[in-house]
């Protein structure tokens, strides 16, 4: 156990520091530079671009730049190069903002999934099944913004109530509950939109992993003794068929920072998926490098757990 | 004993063929055989599509601009008198509607429809080609060891290649020439060792094994993993210069490790069957082996996953297009038909519901299609059918 953890710690390392690697070829040695964004502007004068590139080490060879910039990163002393402030805390104000939708998200993904699942497997072939696998399919199929923009006309034309931002601006002399019900509709929409497509994966998987354990012997056991179908299926075959999930709990990590660009740009949610997307079009290469390695550590982080958990639950695992 | 009766007791082969099994399960799911249907439909109208709008003189010119005839909904008739004679739409009727230049939607959706099926196929070609090439790699010779100086070379070369690129002239030639004085050192190495029949023991001091070919690859799948997708995408198409090549290129090489993971995993277990011991006896090259022998045994996950990639595919690029990195402009795709369309949400739905449901339709019905096949070709299915 110890000596699996430590190896994967180790090889785990090992792919982040090619991941970082990569991510900074790939930023730096595409075509253009981060001096040529605003060629147009009259402020941006020879003298000034030289000055930036000192400023920012643009100057360097690239593997100077390299360890400056990941020097700088675990120092903590990062900055965005459009306005001079910590990428850190500029990261860590837009994760805050993002939290709650993927709390939401979460939350309705792994409780509305679970239920579906489990029914149609339950009732195979039958006219709920097919149903919900249609239903599945088309969540999966349906492009983001499009969902995105059915909703906003369904909700905005039936319910009236204004649904882009974070909150309703201007709203400072009204009562509690009305400010508490406009964030709740404000959060509500995005985050079902951020879960749909959970929703229909998770389901599918978890139907057919209850399908697989409905046809094992010890189910069949389980009826042939006279247990009530609530019991075959509830408590035979369903505590059986959660394993894999307990580990998938490590890998919704991701998304924690992963956050959905569209979706956020859509609704003007200021939220990481948003800043990234801004920090593309600034081409803000500290923000989208620090971005990038954060998620590569969640990812890192989140198989890691997953693998642990998969140890801790199923004792048929031994190393 | 008559020929009948010989007939009748010696094994014979299965009446039908694998190819009218896979058919005679795959007719029975409705959904998928809609799916296909769809599929077909939608290859005609791509095909018949570029067909129609490009060239001097199209049929359906996607780039008229009429801008007295904006925002038109569907199936209204053109104001003939306000028109020129070239202006007037081919069929005499905005089937979908006008944008908000007046340029007629239908013909603009199936300049798009060419888009989405090229994106798709392409990218997903792309990444399935890297994948099996990738996965056959470490799943046929994945024992293999690579050697310390090859890595040594490969690094000294890349990094020489690099340093050119950036314009360090002298340190970038020293790197590349010492690269090559030690490939040919080795060749020679190599040569003399051959033409003297002895094992020369001239192993230099570099020459080490380093790490299996099996785990090399398997830690790039892995490093790929780390990324997330559509955010490297969209970082990298921000960066290059936009063009539609481009946006296949970049899908199709951030996509293609669940292929090769899955031609590794299929590969490691046929490496160990007979036909292949069997064919190595026969003396048969390692690439006939590989390609003519266990590929066609592989190749049934390939094409589910490759079937479910077109449709992830044809959603990035509409995605991409819908923040505006797609695609360049004159160019109509699906996605910045939608995109352009958004500002008119509440006064021409259209521009943005008609995009969608085709997007919607096109994805569903690859979806459909190659989920219908993973269950065809599952044998647990196929046993019990």
């Amino acid at each position: 156990m110890l000596s699996f953890i430590g190896r994967s710690i180790v090889q785990k390392s090992v792919t982040l520091f090619f991941v970082s690697i990569v991510s900074f070829l790939i930023i730096h040695l595409a075509p253009g530079e981060p001096s040529q964004v605003d060629p147009m502007n009259p402020k941006f004068t020879p003298e000034m671009v030289e000055r930036f590139k000192k400023e920012f080490h643009l100057d360097k060879p690239l593997y100077v730049q390299y360890t400056y910039f990941y020097r700088d990163l675990f120092t903590g002393k990062i900055v965005s190069w459009k306005d001079n402030q910590s990428v850190l805390t500029k990261i860590w104000e837009r994760f805050l903002n993002s939290l709650p939708l993927f709390i939401v998200g979460t939350i309705l993904t792994w409780t509305l999934s679970f239920p579906v699942g489990i029914r149609s497997a339950i009732f195979r072939g039958g006219i709920y099944d097919r149903s919900a696998t249609f239903l599945a399919y088309l969540l999966i199929s349906i492009p983001g913004f499009f969902f995105a923009y059915i909703l906003i006309i369904l909700v905005v034309t039936t319910l009236h109530v204004p649904v882009i931002g974070m909150e309703t601006f201007g709203l400072g002399a009204s009562s509690w509950g009305y400010v508490f019900m406009d964030r709740i509709w404000h959060l509500l929409i995005p985050s079902i939109l951020g879960a749909t497509g959970g929703i229909a994966v998770l389901s599918r998987y978890v139907r057919s992993q209850m399908l697989e354990v409905e046809g094992q012997d010890y189910v069949r056991t389980a009826r042939a003794k006279g247990l009530s179908s609530d019991q075959v299926h509830y408590k035979h075959a369903l505590r059986n068929a959660l394993l894999p999930f307990v580990t998938m709990f490590g890998l919704i990590l991701p998304g924690l920072i992963g956050g959905s660009v569209i979706i956020e740009s859509i609704f003007s949610w200021p939220g990481m998926g948003r800043m990234a997307y801004e920090a593309i079009l600034a081409r803000d290469y500290p923000i989208i490098l620090t971005v990038n390695f954060i998620s590569a550590v969640l990812v890192l982080a989140g198989t890691f757990i997953s693998d642990i958990l998969y140890l801790v639950v199923d004792p048929r695992i031994r190393l | 004993m008559t020929k009948d009766q010989l007939t009748l007791e010696s094994p014979s082969a299965p009446r039908r063929t694998r190819l009218q099994e896979l058919w005679q399960l795959f007719r029975e799911n409705r959904l998928a055989i809609m799916g296909l249907i769809i599929f077909v439909l939608f290859f005609i109208t791509a095909i018949s599509g570029v067909v129609l709008t490009s060239g001097q003189k199209p049929v359906f010119d996607p780039a008229m601009v009429r801008l007295q005839e904006k925002l038109l909904p569907p199936l209204t008739r053109p104001q003939i008198d306000t028109l020129q004679p070239t202006e007037i739409p081919t069929l005499g009727v905005y089937l979908f509607g006008t944008d908000d230049l007046g340029r007629d939607v239908f013909s603009r959706m199936l300049q798009g429809a060419w888009v989405s099926l090229t994106v798709g196929f392409v990218a997903v070609g792309i990444s399935v080609l890297v994948g099996i090439f990738m996965g056959g790699i470490a799943g046929y010779f994945g024992q293999e060891y690579i050697f310390l100086d090859h890595i040594l070379i490969t690094v000294i070369l890349t990094a020489g290649a690099i340093l050119l690129f950036v314009g360090s002239t002298g340190p970038g030639v020293a790197c590349i020439v010492v690269g090559h004085v030690y490939i040919l050192y080795r060749i020679v190495c190599r040569l003399l060792s051959k033409t003297r029949h002895t094992r020369l023991k001239s192993r230099g001091l570099l020459h080490k094994k380093a790490l299996s070919i099996d785990t090399m690859i398997m830690r790039m799948v892995d490093i790929m993993l780390c990324f997330p997708s559509f955010f490297l995408i969209l970082t990298v198409v921000a960066l290059v210069p936009a063009s539609m090549y481009n946006i296949m290129i970049v899908i199709g090489l951030t996509s293609w490790m669940g292929t090769t993971r899955f031609v590794r995993a299929e590969f490691l277990s046929l490496r160990e069957q007979d036909f292949v011991t069997a064919a190595k006896a026969l003396g048969v090259g390692n690439f006939r082996i590989i390609f003519r022998h266990m590929m066609p045994n592989a190749v049934a996950p390939v094409l589910v996953s490759a079937t479910i990639g077109i449709a992830t595919a044809i959603l990035t690029e509409a995605g991409l297009s819908f923040l505006g990195f797609g695609v360049p402009p004159p160019h109509a795709t699906w996605g910045n038909i939608l995109s352009d369309g958004k500002r008119f949400i509440f006064d021409a739905p259209w521009l943005t519901f008609i995009p969608g449901i085709a997007i919607l339709i096109v994805v569903l019905c690859f979806n459909l299609f190659g989920e219908g096949l993973r269950d065809a070709m599952n044998p647990k299915l196929r046993e019990r059918g």
